[in-house]
């Protein structure tokens, strides 16, 4: 309960991202709230005013605590290929924040209920060239403006929706790992056997939440927006120790990692944003903030990893080591 | 020249009530065939883990065997129609053996690139959902329509001699064989209008097949070039593996050429003559591929790109893939050159020979494009599972790799117990089929 607590504070940046932005979602959330009020308890019961964009001022029914976006189900089949209205989801990683812990791959393995060595995201040691210093590279789908997946895909099993979130369906997907052929970011999993037992029947499936995994289809980072509309942020982000994933809505201008909430342009401008492998035109929506001022030697992220995962760093750990003697 | 219903009644021979042995081979064949059906059951029941595809190399060698399969069916396209268009005589004993090659390999081969699927049961959302802009859509339309043009030119070549071997008396052949020949001869009985029709549907077909195949080709390597990844981002890619394509084929029909003059004792009609002509276009298409494969690795190794400069580094690295890029390179390029290029070393089985090399060096070479840029993706590997950082293939995929050259090998066996290995009507009825095709105008010169 205390952690839930801890969340609603983190959700208060949506909420009042809602509030400001609310009269600009309200026209489409109005006419959702009253059908959904109609059924059974989605809404609260209260009234809350918001102003509709030709300036009139309308009472709709408060949506549950607990649901920030309408509705907080997130939707099933064809119906996630909308996207949420109005959004922009996009994410910032702060390099020089990142030490290596793994939580944001712990977090997101034990939310979309994967197996321990399916990694939706991962870290990665990298090395720009012979003199640069190794740093952490948490890698996640990119959400690409201009996706090379879903150009491929031959039966539109994924998808780019309205909100920027690239989405597989695995009740559509044929398995045919096209789609894992073509992503240059190496992001997506096939999932070889039979996935987890997961506790969400297959019929309650939705494209947005992910699970129950299908054996035989593909699968990635799906960005939460079944979290977004309860007003949380991603698992990777509000796992996060360091506080180096910032997650928000370009739209809104705003990202936050849990406990700041920062202007997206405004940080990119300041820190100088890059997005990774720009330069193949695939216009992904996560950006790097490059390691400058580290907080962390990236020597400190290799101290709790097992020596075979150790094992798989060499050529770049080796290499400074001949560096420095 | 004998004679035709000589001719005739000497191959009919070949397909006469089958001998113990047929029997035997038909059924180890179709053992093998049905071990494989067992390795695909295996496969849709507990899933592609049993396979050695992983999350960097997604596909394997059935993608491998679809471009090579896919490739081979190239030999009909080009030798069969190309000649049936040129009104090439000499070729004529060799048609029926490539169109052979063109339908079963296209029937054995399009299944690889089912394999690959995840989730089989679901195969129909292609035609449910499908979507134009994937290439594997593509694909799909490209080698469904090839294959069907590519049967439907079998069956009319086949036509003329099912209506000879109907009309053939003293045909040792069982009741509903007779029956059977009446049926597909479709009633043909050499009329005037049915010459001039059918000869015109040979024209057609051939005339169409051409460039259907070249456009189903392109559109495989596209499957590859319409990638970012190094390696297979290649503009080279289309023309590249369709020159790829008619080298493989060229290549398998001396094979064929050299086990029926053997096996069927048809060396009247096999000749040296073929082998030597089609050991001439063999060597035409072994310079062009090496430049098509030099011009590949030059542009990309001088550049020095670092992705691509990883990738050549495993081709020359011997404890990667140096042994097999050596092997390729060794037999489809030098190799051929020296033995069949050269007047001292030629001889029909060293032709042959030669051609399994290259068949077999070519396979290698699909396997080198599938397989070692999907272990050289953009962002390192960085895994501790040896198994998802390269690739190795099971005994599922072996097998079902042995089964699908078992299935072909049974078709030509099944094949030409039906009908003679030799098209007997193309080669009698010269006159027909020797016609130009444009009628020049000789008056007014």
């Amino acid at each position: 309960m205390d952690n839930k607590d801890k969340k609603n504070n983190r959700r208060n940046f949506l909420r009042n991202g809602l509030t400001m932005g609310g009269s600009m979602l309200a026209m489409g959330m109005g006419p959702a709230i009253a059908k959904d009020s109609s059924g059974e308890g989605k809404s609260s019961g209260e009234k809350i005013k918001v102003l509709t964009t030709d300036g009139k001022v309308i009472e709709v029914d408060k949506p549950k605590d607990d649901c920030k976006i309408d509705p907080c189900e997130p939707p099933k089949g064809n119906a996630a290929r909308q996207g949420i209205p109005g959004r922009s989801f996009v994410m910032v990683i702060d390099l020089a924040k990142c030490k290596n812990a793994r939580k944001c791959i712990e977090g997101c393995q034990k939310g979309h209920n994967l197996s321990p060595d399916q990694e939706w995201l991962n870290v990665y040691l990298m090395k720009d060239h012979d003199d640069a210093e190794p740093y952490w590279f948490p890698r996640q789908c990119f959400h690409c403006d201009i996706p090379p997946c879903v150009k491929v895909c031959p039966v539109g099993a994924t998808y780019k929706r309205q909100d920027n979130i690239v989405l597989v369906d695995s009740n559509r997907c044929i398995g045919c790992k096209f789609c894992m052929a073509a992503c240059p970011y190496s992001v997506r999993i096939f999932n070889w056997e039979k996935p987890p037992e997961s506790d969400v029947p297959p019929e309650d499936y939705s494209p947005e939440a992910s699970v129950p995994a299908q054996i035989g289809t593909v699968s990635k980072c799906d960005f939460c927006p079944d979290r977004s509309r309860e007003g949380k942020l991603p698992y990777c982000a509000s796992g996060c120790p360091m506080g180096a994933i910032y997650f928000g809505d370009k739209n809104e201008d705003a990202v936050s990692n849990g406990t700041e909430t920062l202007r997206f342009r405004q940080l990119i401008k300041d820190r100088v944003g890059y997005r990774y492998l720009d330069e193949l035109g695939t216009e992904p929506n996560v950006y790097y903030l490059p390691p400058v001022e580290r907080m962390f030697d990236y020597k400190s992220g290799l101290n709790d990893l097992p020596e075979e995962k150790q094992e798989v760093y060499k050529d770049i750990i080796d290499g400074e080591n001949n560096k420095n003697n | 020249m004998e004679n035709s219903s000589d001719l005739m009644k000497k191959l009919a021979r070949n397909l006469e009530t089958p001998s113990r042995q047929w029997y035997i081979w038909v059924i180890i064949l179709s053992a093998i065939v049905l071990f494989g059906v067992y390795a695909l059951i295996r496969q849709i029941q507990e899933g592609q883990i049993i396979t050695g595809m992983r999350d960097n190399a997604v596909w394997g060698i059935y993608t491998a065997n679809f471009i090579f399969f896919m490739g081979l069916s190239y030999a009909g396209a080009l030798v069969s129609c190309s000649f049936q268009l040129l009104r090439i005589q000499w070729a004529k004993p060799l048609l029926r053996m490539a169109e052979l090659i063109t339908v079963s390999t296209l029937i054995v081969g399009a299944p690889y690139i089912l394999f690959c699927l995840g989730r089989l049961d679901r195969i129909h959302y292609l035609f449910m959902y499908g979507r134009i802009q994937s290439p594997i859509t593509w694909d799909v339309i490209a080698i469904s329509t090839d294959l069907v043009f590519c049967a439907a030119f079998l069956y009319f070549t086949h036509i003329r001699d099912f209506a000879k071997l109907r009309d053939l008396e003293g045909l040792k052949v069982a009741k509903w064989r007779k029956k059977l020949y009446a049926i597909l001869a479709l009633n043909y009985r050499g009329t005037p209008l049915q010459k001039k029709y059918l000869h015109q549907a040979h024209d057609i077909m051939a005339a169409i097949i051409i460039p259907t195949a070249v456009i189903a080709y392109s559109l495989l390597s596209w499957l590859f070039g319409m990638s970012l990844k190094p390696g297979w981002h290649s503009t080279i890619f289309g023309p590249y593996f369709v020159v790829t394509a008619a080298y493989s084929g060229i290549a398998l029909l001396i094979i064929i050429m050299w086990l029926y003059r053997k096996s069927r004792k048809l060396e009247d009609y096999i000749t040296n003559k073929h082998f030597n002509y089609m050991a001439f276009g063999l060597v035409l298409l072994t310079m062009a591929y090496g430049y098509f494969t030099f011009s590949e690795y030059i542009t990309d190794w001088y550049n020095q790109t670092s992705q691509m400069s990883a990738l050549l580094g495993k081709f020359t690295d011997m404890s990667q893939y140096g042994a097999l890029q050596s092997f390729h390179v060794l037999f489809t390029m030098f190799v051929p050159l020296i033995i069949i290029g050269l007047p001292w070393f030629r001889s029909i089985n060293s032709i042959t020979l030669v051609s399994l090399f290259i068949v077999i060096a070519l396979w290698v070479k699909r396997y080198l494009i599938v397989v070692p840029p999907l272990e050289t993706p953009f962002i390192p590997i960085q895994d501790v599972r040896p198994e998802y950082v390269q690739y190795s293939m099971s005994w599922v995929e072996i097998t079902l790799t042995v089964s699908g050259l078992a299935l072909i090998v049974l078709i030509f066996t099944i094949a030409s117990k039906i009908a003679p290995i030799i098209p007997v009507a193309e080669i009698e009825d010269v006159e027909d089929t020797a016609k130009p095709i444009i009628r020049f105008q000789t008056k007014g010169v």
